[in-house]
């Protein structure tokens, strides 16, 4: 019996050949780097003087040992309650108006109002929840209540979107059956499509909530309430001991969120 | 034989499940009470005459927006700082995402190679890694850049490192996570003969796993645009700051200009992330 014989590199696979428009590709992109690196006017000089490495460590010495007095801690308690409370109440809004955008948006109501309402959405959802709270605090004034609001309106864009595909995937069938027997529009919807697309609805809805919940925790830096808010007062006032302790409930908060989603997934999937 | 009367059209039949479903109802109702109180739900604020005077006025100046040559300079001045500061955000978490990447990835260990399982000071050094990735992303790109912004004073510096920071963390976790996905047999061939780690790298697990890996990079670079505005709201430069400026100057129509240019941005980087994409795919 023979061996086989040593592969020769004459036997390997010519290279590929080299693409112009990847060629061009990467040129652009490093032509973007660069002139982002170029352009952007860095403060790095005083960042690496002895003088800022001084105040960083002054700073970073600040935040040893967390603020551990217990008003302080009941006040933080608060602030997380009302950083859940928002977000639980953006989402619940949202649903409800995102299932009420999804009927139009799905073809319901004939394209023309399909087109028009899936644009909202896209607006609605383009705008980030940042944004949305520091316009609503106009119309809704500083406080938790600017910061449902502005959770509600992103992620109805979301749902909303999520929503209405969802019920154009579902199986026009069972509707179409009742409504040939003579149910209703509303009922034959009610009974027929909604009772088939729900659980999938309901599961977007609770991975939204998982989402705003690390998007309410921060929406305070422009005064919506909660967490974010408590945060920025102490820095603003360079009480970095009680910052800190915020920023650790903010760790433990979105730890505890990632832990039971991850638990409840678990016991879903098994 | 009995007769089951048909039900009268008028009446409409009673839905089997409402007990079940006013129970729920209820049930949500005290759950959710409390939740009401405590972030301050009070949506009468909003017919409130004075705040539908304010709200008026600032919605009035959005028509029309501002188009000043002086102010849509200014406008696309921010919109390249926003770009900017996104683009070497990215750059500087990859730069550290890469060689953690290489740190964690277990596939890539070469103290296992014929033992049943890895180094004790390999796994302590791999987990010490793991960890300083999970506290990297954990804190929000917003509070990064509101420290930052303390240390190195208003500007996209602040920006550009708080990007950095975050995307790092999370950069580095799929990273690894692609990498321990693919096929395993190429880099374990190439470390079992000898090979660096680098080259098991390069020539085993990258060819695989390349386009996923930059894939993900590109939707990354998307959301550090969309993230760089929001953190100019705490000063760190680009289109947020001025975002932030004019709204609290109340200049409608400086800030509808700039929500047109930042929904235009938007879904421009979407476009290329979706056209890069493509081409890999």
């Amino acid at each position: 019996m023979s061996n086989p014989a040593p592969m020769s590199l004459t036997t390997l696979p010519p290279a590929p050949r080299p693409r112009w428009s990847t060629a061009l590709l990467v040129l652009g992109l490093v032509l973007l780097i660069v002139a982002s690196f170029v352009t952007l006017p860095w403060k790095l000089r005083d960042f690496f003087s002895t003088d800022a490495v001084r105040t960083t460590i002054e700073f970073l010495h600040g935040f040893a040992p967390p603020e551990l007095a217990s008003n302080f801690l009941r006040k933080v308690a608060f602030a997380t309650l009302e950083t859940v409370s928002m977000s639980a109440l953006g989402t619940l809004i949202a649903a409800v108006m995102g299932l009420l955008l999804a009927l139009p948006a799905s073809g319901r109501f004939g394209t023309v109002a399909r087109g028009v309402v899936r644009s909202i959405l896209n607006v609605l959802r383009a705008i980030p929840e940042l944004v949305w709270a520091s316009i609503l605090l106009i119309a809704a004034g500083l406080g938790p209540f600017a910061g449902s609001l502005a959770l509600a309106a992103h992620t109805t864009g979301v749902l909303g979107r999520l929503f209405a595909d969802a019920l154009e995937n579902g199986s026009p069938a069972p509707e179409a059956a009742l409504r040939n027997n003579g149910a209703r529009p509303l009922l034959a919807f009610l009974y027929a499509t909604l009772p088939q697309t729900l659980p999938q609805m309901v599961s977007y809805t609770l991975y939204r909530w998982e989402n705003n919940i690390r998007a309410a925790a921060i929406l305070g830096v422009v005064g919506a309430g909660g967490l974010g808010q408590l945060l920025k007062y102490h820095l603003s006032l360079f009480q970095m001991q009680s910052a800190a302790t915020v920023i650790i409930a903010m760790l433990l908060l979105v730890a505890g969120v990632d832990a039971t989603s991850f638990w409840l997934r678990r016991g879903m999937t098994r | 034989m009995r007769l089951v009367s048909a039900i009268p059209s008028q009446i409409a039949p009673a839905d089997p499940a409402w007990r079940g479903r006013v129970a729920t109802f209820v049930v949500a109702l005290v759950i959710l009470w409390p939740m009401l109180v405590a972030s301050e739900f009070t949506p009468w604020t909003l017919i409130d005459a004075q705040s539908l005077r304010a709200t008026g006025r600032f919605l009035a100046g959005f028509v029309p927006p501002a188009h000043s040559a002086e102010f849509l300079m200014i406008a696309l001045e921010a919109t390249w700082q926003t770009i900017a500061m996104a683009t070497a955000g990215m750059t500087l978490a990859l730069a550290a995402a890469i060689p953690m990447t290489l740190l964690v990835t277990e596939r890539l260990s070469v103290s296992r190679i014929g033992q049943p399982a890895m180094g004790t000071l390999p796994r302590l050094i791999r987990q010490a890694a793991r960890w300083l990735l999970v506290l990297l992303r954990s804190v929000p790109e917003l509070v990064w850049a509101l420290l930052f912004v303390r240390v190195v004073g208003l500007g996209p510096t602040a920006g550009v490192l708080a990007i950095a920071l975050t995307y790092s963390g999370m950069l580095g976790k799929v990273y690894a996570e692609i990498l321990e996905s693919s096929d395993a047999h190429a880099t374990d061939t190439l470390l079992k003969n000898g090979s660096t780690r680098l080259n098991a790298l390069l020539y085993g697990a990258l060819p695989e796993a390349a386009s996923e890996l930059v894939s993900y990079t590109v939707y990354r670079w998307e959301c550090a645009i969309r993230g760089s505005v929001v953190m100019g709201f705490v000063g760190a430069g680009g289109l947020g700051q001025r975002l932030d400026e004019s709204m609290k100057m109340l200049a409608g129509g400086e800030v509808s200009t700039m929500l047109l240019i930042f929904v235009a941005l938007v879904a421009g980087a979407d476009l290329v992330s979706k056209m890069l994409r493509r081409r890999l795919a």
